[in-house]
């Protein structure tokens, strides 16, 4: 049988999803061993039990200053942001996306526009957002902003500028206005588009995220990582970027998950 | 004679190519016309220029006397070959989107009485169309056959004064085909449509229509051939409309020019 024609079933396909998590962790921990065999204080690829242990004092031991428990209040700063930023993303893709999508005239006026500001390269802008909006949280979020909203207005508008004309025509011979039509036509079909694309650029917002929390921040995760770089705490960065990934999965499975329950119609083919 | 549907010496040029010329037609209501050519021939852009899509660049079209305006409106009502339908609404939500967009004109949602009665009425005219089962399904659990039946129960609530169909069967099984015509020619009598039909079959052009329009280009300058446009070369009557093989057929004022006619695609 040709290997193009082997299908495996959906138990199996769980099983081999997971071999390649399985083994990446057994390679891990034995490169581990075999490094701590050589050198008892290696701080490069610490131990489980290590890690373990530095993440029990951010855990357990509140911050002498704040009185917090610095993971925890690393992980709502961090989520905070994001949260706030995908939300403003979120907010204008459906607001300038549909007036793009729907309307030709405003497509003509703001389309070159959009996505001249999308080729800009948003890291590059980030000196620019701390010297206009400080280094407090308004430039953390306006950093995910502006690399994730053009992207999503563009994406918005393509979808919805690409509905068939049929439907149009159509809803207007029904009697539809439009904003009758953009309301009850071309919205709800945009809406699991725009879902699809903030899962695109969950990647993206963590990137944007960590690089600003990274340069000028007191809190959060990216903070975290590149503060305890300095004393080369692996032993704290390894559990955090897998904190990091384990979020952006629950999110990612979140929207996925509200997108089938929302909108099955668009889901019809998967199921 | 009084028509539903006027065509006064219509033409549609895009720059200096010219797609259809000196249209003149009168389309009587109630009738069932059915419009054939061969690719090209303007059929769609005539169809176009009912649903009010395009502006005609001379001449004018009425609808009840009135100047058509170019914008397509609930008098008009059309069923695509495909995309008629929204996939995003269950069969009785697509057909109740009219009475919805009339009822509600900021949210286009009814809700209590009001909406149970359009749901009512949807549901209704669903089990005319012969979908009264799948009332709560959404189109891409429809077949072809099934999506054409919802697209004209959805255009039917809106009591359009024109039916207008651009090639519905086209992509349907023959037995499907059969099935559709037998049911858009009840619906042509018990609603009292009038009903203009573009296809490019001919014997389903014959065997539904009153009356049958063949658009094709009178003339063609072989050095320029976007400089004269399409126009309904045959304008056929049929009396009676069975036997399907042998209509009653009258040319009449109609001057074809046969070496010329139509050699492009």
């Amino acid at each position: 049988m040709r290997w193009v024609n082997v299908r495996p079933k959906s138990r199996t396909a769980a099983l081999l999803g997971t071999l390649p998590l399985v083994l990446a962790l057994v390679a891990y921990l034995f490169a581990s061993a075999v490094r701590h065999a050589n050198n008892p204080a290696d701080k490069v690829l610490p131990t489980l039990a290590a890690m373990i242990a530095a993440m029990r004092s951010l855990l357990v031991d509140p911050d002498p200053i704040s009185g917090r428990i610095i993971f925890w209040a690393d992980t709502v700063a961090s989520l905070e942001r994001l949260g706030l930023g995908l939300g403003i993303c979120t907010l204008s893709a459906l607001l300038v996306g549909m007036v793009l999508g729907v309307l030709p005239a405003a497509r003509a006026t703001l389309g070159a526009f959009v996505t001249t500001i999308a080729v800009i390269p948003p890291i590059a802008l980030l000196p620019i957002l701390f010297i206009v909006f400080g280094l407090g949280e308004t430039a953390k979020v306006a950093l995910i902003v502006v690399g994730i909203a053009p992207f999503l207005i563009r994406d918005l508008a393509e979808h919805v500028a690409a509905l068939p004309p049929e439907q149009l025509i159509k809803a207007q011979t029904l009697g539809a206005s439009g904003w009758q039509l953009a309301l009850r036509v071309a919205l709800p079909q945009a809406l699991p588009r725009l879902i699809a694309g903030l899962r695109l650029s969950l990647g993206p917002a963590w990137v944007y995220l960590i690089s600003a929390e990274a340069i000028a921040s007191d809190v959060g995760l990216g903070y975290r990582i590149f503060l305890v770089r300095r004393y080369l705490s692996m032993d704290i960065i390894i559990p955090y970027v897998a904190w990091i990934s384990l979020l952006a999965i629950a999110m990612d499975v979140a929207l996925m998950q509200l997108s089938r329950r929302a909108f099955g119609w668009a889901h019809q083919a998967n199921r | 004679m009084s028509s539903l549907l006027a065509f006064e010496n219509v033409w549609l040029e895009y720059g200096d190519k010219v797609v259809l010329e000196r249209v003149d037609l009168g389309i009587a209501e109630r009738s069932f016309v059915s419009i054939v050519g061969p690719s090209g021939a303007g059929k769609s852009s005539f169809l176009r220029l009912v649903l009010g899509q395009e502006a005609p660049s001379r001449g004018r079209i009425r609808l009840d006397g009135k100047a058509l305006v170019p914008e397509c409106g609930p008098d008009r009502g059309v069923v695509f070959q495909r995309y008629s339908v929204f996939p995003h609404l269950t069969a009785l939500r697509n057909v109740m989107f009219a009475r919805e967009c009339a009822g509600a004109r900021f949210t286009a949602r009814l809700f209590g009485a009001a909406r149970r009665r359009a749901a009512e009425d949807a549901a209704a005219m669903l089990a005319e169309v012969g979908l009264g089962d799948s009332l709560h399904l959404y189109p891409a659990q429809l077949s072809g056959g099934m999506q054409q039946r919802l697209a004209i129960a959805q255009a039917l609530i809106a009591r359009p004064r024109v039916l207008l169909l651009d090639e519905p069967f086209g992509a349907l099984d023959p037995g499907i085909r059969q099935d559709m015509h037998r049911l858009i020619l009840r619906l042509w009598e018990e609603h009292a449509l009038t009903v203009l039909m573009v296809t490019h079959d001919i014997s389903e052009a014959f065997k539904l229509a009153t009356r049958v329009l063949a658009f094709d280009k009178r003339r063609i300058d072989p050095h320029a051939p976007h400089r004269f446009g399409a126009t309904a070369v045959y304008d056929l009557p049929l009396r009676n409309k069975l036997p399907i093989e042998t209509p009653e057929v009258s040319i009449s004022g109609i001057t074809i020019d046969k070496i010329s006619n139509n050699s492009q695609g």
